[in-house]
């Protein structure tokens, strides 16, 4: 699976990067996948909406109805038949996407099997419904939809009369099978809606609407094209003629040909086979299973800090149970935890200024406590010499800290950049261990354990508890956040760093001011 | 905020991905059925005959059956094959037998063929055989047609009409 996995992540980094040019980070439309699928469902809600209020339901006056709307009212109904299935081509389009990018930063095994076998359904809904809402035009192309479709589940020996002879001429033409896919276009969706919203049981705070700056631009393409381009039919269907040729819309389409002219065992058992295949993926391989994080109950005040930045609703907080005196205690959900330490950096008392017999947080992951993470500061930062000298923290998922062989960095991995206690920083820098610290995480926006940078950036900023000490010197302090690819900007930034801690007098002085949250961090590659 | 520039490069983005959904909503066009050809589809659905004629049961045999099953016949739910041939201009295009549907075999036979022919005047056969003969046909339709390029001739079977019906 490797095998896969890393071109197409590494395809997506470049896009991503490229992107990067053009748009904020926030916008960046790689990083709103679902966000943007979202977006497309409610653009595709309003305008489907609209239409129906023109549509006619009935197979005769079907044709006519959608007509009007493209000539007579091609100002109104017209952009909203056009946007109707423009949306629904971008769905298509951002929902692929979405899938193949999970895919490829490896965000479907483990605990995350849940987001992936929702999906599913979800994907053949979307497909079911754009299908059906073809065949509701009843143009050409409905009819060549209506015959195939049909002959296609005649292969299946489960009905009784061939519905494809529902086609065979235009008497056999019935009007209840039509009004069926009236009602499958309208039902579908909405099924569709509340496995979304199943779908995104497990992540918590998920973004499901795009930042309006992305929203406006994707808004305005899909419109301007569907006035430069309206969408229209391909001539009245008429099952006394076969359609010759037909303009395919290939997002929807593109197995037609196949189901066409493939075999019936072919066609349904490879599809069968292929739907079963991808439910299975997130357990191909399954993941290595990591130790989850664990609240030591005597280290836990109950401050639920933990519990509002896991990313993935994985932890509660439930009344006490061991008789201390506080309220609540943090309770971890094995199930739902990726293990990746976001919540140990959360934890007020995750901080290395505690004595090493006494350093155990309240929430742990077992197999990295925080106890290590001094532990392994305290080694890189041994026989450590020089006036700018840089500790770098790296997360596992962003850019490849190992092999830094500059002779004044040291690097410390960690699961997530958001494991690290701002503390850290503060104990680097105050017990002079290193001159200068330096994070490194995923790119902006696009975290792995999806809140990892953005909770480091909230913390360093004072926005968000455990905030990292106002005396904390933010000169002495980078923030990069480039993803895996990013190593050739990870090498600059080091460098320049070095040169301008040589440069500072010795210490730092500085208070922490508004607008930090700027100056520490690594603008844009430009 | 973004610079002029940046959303100058933010337009050519979305230009693209217009252009490409535009595009790939109907293009390229797809020959689902050769330009400038014919149709001739031939479907039904037709119960033959029983493999054998219903016979009265003896007394012993009416005896031997549960009480709230006796019944004075007999009769084999099985059905015969279905002979049918499609004749265009003393071309056999289709000669097939159709096997009846169902467990027991008792269900009716089930068809549903295309063929594409060229347009123009053609003389067309259908005929079938739903009974336990073994020979001829119980059933011929045979028509002069004149196909239209693009044209869909449906031909379909029902027995209560008593014949083929071509349209
Ligand atoms: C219309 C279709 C879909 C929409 C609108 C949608 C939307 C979303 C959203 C909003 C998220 C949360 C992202 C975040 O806030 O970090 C998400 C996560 C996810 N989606 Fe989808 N999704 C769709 C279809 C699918 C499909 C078909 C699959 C795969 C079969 C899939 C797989 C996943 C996975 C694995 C995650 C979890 C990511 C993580 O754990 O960090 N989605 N989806
Ligand atoms: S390790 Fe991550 S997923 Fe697990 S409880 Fe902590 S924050 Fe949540
Ligand atoms: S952050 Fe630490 S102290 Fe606070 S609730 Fe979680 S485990 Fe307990």
């Amino acid at each position: 699976m490797d095998l896969i996995r890393l071109p197409l992540r590494f395809v997506f980094d470049r896009a991503e990067r490229l992107l990067a040019l053009f748009f904020p980070p926030a916008w960046n439309p790689l990083l709103n996948l679902g966000a943007l699928g979202f977006f497309f469902y409610w653009v595709i809600t309003v305008s489907g909406i609209y239409v129906y209020i023109f549509f006619d339901t009935g197979v005769t006056q079907a044709y006519d109805s959608v007509e009007y709307m493209t000539y007579d009212q091609w100002y109104a109904a017209g952009v909203m038949r056009s946007l109707h299935r423009y949306a629904s081509d971008g769905l298509i389009v951002v929902m692929l996407a979405h899938i193949i990018r999970e895919f490829a930063l490896d965000r479907y095994r483990g605990v995350r099997w849940f987001s992936w076998i929702t999906g599913v359904p979800i994907l053949v809904m979307v497909y079911a419904a754009g299908i059906t809402g073809y065949w509701l035009v009843w143009d050409s192309l409905a009819q060549y939809v209506a015959i195939v479709t049909t002959e296609w589940f005649d292969r299946l020996p489960i009905f009784g009369e061939p519905i494809a002879r529902n086609f065979l001429s235009p008497d056999a033409l019935d009007s209840r099978f039509f009004t069926l896919m009236v009602f499958i276009h309208i039902a579908v969706p909405l099924i569709a809606l509340i496995l979304l919203w199943v779908h995104l049981q497990r992540v918590s705070k998920p973004r499901i609407n795009p930042p309006r700056g992305l929203a406006v631009g994707a808004m305005l393409s899909m419109l301007v094209l569907s006035l430069v381009y309206p969408a229209i039919s391909q001539g009245p269907a008429d099952l006394a003629k076969v359609p010759g040729t037909l303009g395919l819309d290939w997002f929807y389409l593109p197995l037609y040909p196949l189901l066409e002219n493939w075999p019936g065992p072919v066609t349904w058992g490879g599809g069968l086979a292929l739907l079963v295949c991808f439910c299975a993926v997130p357990w191909l391989p399954p993941m290595r299973k990591r130790s989850v994080a664990k609240v030591d109950l005597p280290n836990c005040n109950g401050c639920t800090r933990c519990f509002n930045d896991c990313p993935y609703n994985a932890i509660s907080m439930r009344v006490r149970s061991d008789g201390l005196p506080f309220e609540r205690e943090a309770v971890v959900d094995p199930s739902l935890c990726v293990a990746c330490g976001i919540c140990v950096g959360a934890c007020p008392t995750a901080t290395p200024f505690r004595r090493a017999s006494e350093l155990v947080a309240g929430i742990d992951l077992p197999d990295t406590p925080v106890a290590d993470l001094r532990e392994d500061v305290m080694k890189s930062c041994a026989d450590f010499a020089g006036n700018n000298r840089i500790l770098v923290f790296g997360c596992d998922h962003g850019v490849s800290v190992s092999g830094l062989d500059e002779k004044n960095v040291r690097a410390v991995p960690l699961r997530c950049i958001g494991q690290l206690p701002p503390a850290f920083i503060d104990y680097v820098l105050s017990k002079k261990l290193a001159d200068g610290v330096v994070l490194a995480g995923c790119s902006d926006n696009g975290c792995h354990a999806r809140f990892g940078t953005r909770w480091t950036d909230a913390r360093i900023a004072r926005e968000r508890d455990p905030q990292l000490r106002a005396r904390v010197p933010r000169e002495r302090l980078r923030v990069l956040w480039a993803g895996s690819g990013g190593r050739r900007r990870l090498d600059q930034l080091l460098k320049r760093f070095g040169e301008e801690l040589a440069a500072m007098p010795a210490g730092g002085t500085s208070i922490h001011k508004a607008g930090d949250r700027e100056n520490v961090r690594e603008p844009a590659d430009a | 905020m973004p610079s002029a520039l940046q959303y100058a490069g933010q337009f050519l983005v979305y230009t693209a991905i217009a252009a490409l959904i535009g595009y790939f909503a109907s293009f390229p066009r797809y020959e689902q059925f050769p330009e400038g050809q014919a149709q001739i589809k031939l479907s039904f659905a037709h119960g033959a005959a029983r493999t054998q004629k219903c016979r009265r049961l003896t007394s012993q045999e009416i005896a031997k059956l549960p009480a709230n099953e006796r019944r004075p016949n007999t009769c084999e739910r099985a059905r015969v094959d279905i002979h049918v041939q499609l004749i265009v201009d003393d071309h056999t295009i289709l000669d097939e037998k159709l096997k009846p549907t169902g467990l027991a075999g008792d269900g009716p036979a089930r068809t549903y063929r295309k063929f594409i022919v060229s347009p123009g005047a053609h003389v067309i056969t259908a005929r079938l055989r739903d009974s336990r003969d073994t020979s001829g046909y119980d059933y011929e339709t045979r028509r002069e047609v004149t196909l239209a390029a693009g044209q869909n001739l449906a031909i379909d079977f029902k027995a209560d009409a008593g014949d083929f019906s071509f349209r």
